[in-house]
């Protein structure tokens, strides 16, 4: 699985995760069509599909093919594990990747 | 110069005709018999003599998987002018018709695009402001 926050490092990747924050469930066109109506974002079509890529990759965004179609979908998980671990750490699932000094201590 | 003919691929002529009318409310132009096929046209409600748009057989081996290729993408390759994208949606959607877009703001226009049952996807575009 990619990295999440290199995933959320870019502008662009980020607005895509606005815009199905908004209407979840779009088409490759649909999105295009958003960044650059909304945002002015001349990205190819080619472009918007890698940033995808790495979004699917580091689990924030699903794509899943619906007859002919193919929708992407937000996928909040990675997003929580970041806030629990962080914003409310006593939670039991709080973190799938252990700090290197209680690591040495097992 | 004018722009009078363009076309979209569909693989049954008779259901896209039917689609393209009852559906979507154009009315029947042109209907000649042309070997298999037919030289099938339909125009806007009201305006006969504006631009044609012809419902071509999509058996050129190359149109299939250029349709789908687009389709998966959720690309419509043909759009028409609405006056109200709402509204439309709306009645299209209790007549069955299976929408890939909402009806959604994209600058000066509002669009939606919907699957013409035919193998394509059609965008429909409303101009909410002009210039």
């Amino acid at each position: 699985m990619g990295d999440v926050f290199r995933a959320l490092a870019d502008p662009t990747r980020r607005r895509i995760l606005d815009e199905l924050t908004e209407r979840d469930g779009q088409t490759l066109f649909e999105i295009c069509s958003r960044l650059a109506t909304k945002y002015r974002l001349a990205s190819s079509r080619q472009a918007i599909s890698q940033h995808l890529a790495v979004l699917e990759d580091a689990g924030v965004v699903e794509s899943r093919k619906e007859g002919r179609y193919k929708f992407h979908y937000i996928h909040t998980g990675p997003l929580e594990r970041i806030a629990d671990r962080w914003v409310s750490p006593g939670r039991p699932e709080a973190s799938d990747e252990d700090p290197p000094d209680q690591r040495a201590r097992r | 110069m004018k722009i009078h003919l363009t076309s979209v691929l569909v693989d049954d002529q008779e259901k896209a005709l039917r689609f393209y009318t009852d559906v979507l409310g154009f009315e029947k132009k042109a209907d000649v018999p042309l070997g298999e096929h037919r030289w099938l046209t339909v125009t806007s409600p009201g305006d006969p003599d504006g631009t044609e748009l012809l419902l071509e057989p999509d058996a050129h081996p190359a149109a299939g998987p250029f349709k789908e290729a687009l389709v998966g993408d959720g690309i419509p390759w043909t759009s028409f002018a609405v006056d109200d994208v709402r509204s439309d949606y709306e009645r299209l959607k209790d007549l069955g018709v299976t929408f890939t877009q909402e009806p959604t703001d994209m600058g000066p226009v509002t669009t939606a695009v919907l699957d013409d049952t035919c193998g394509n996807l059609i965008q429909i575009a409303e101009m909410r402001e002009t210039g």
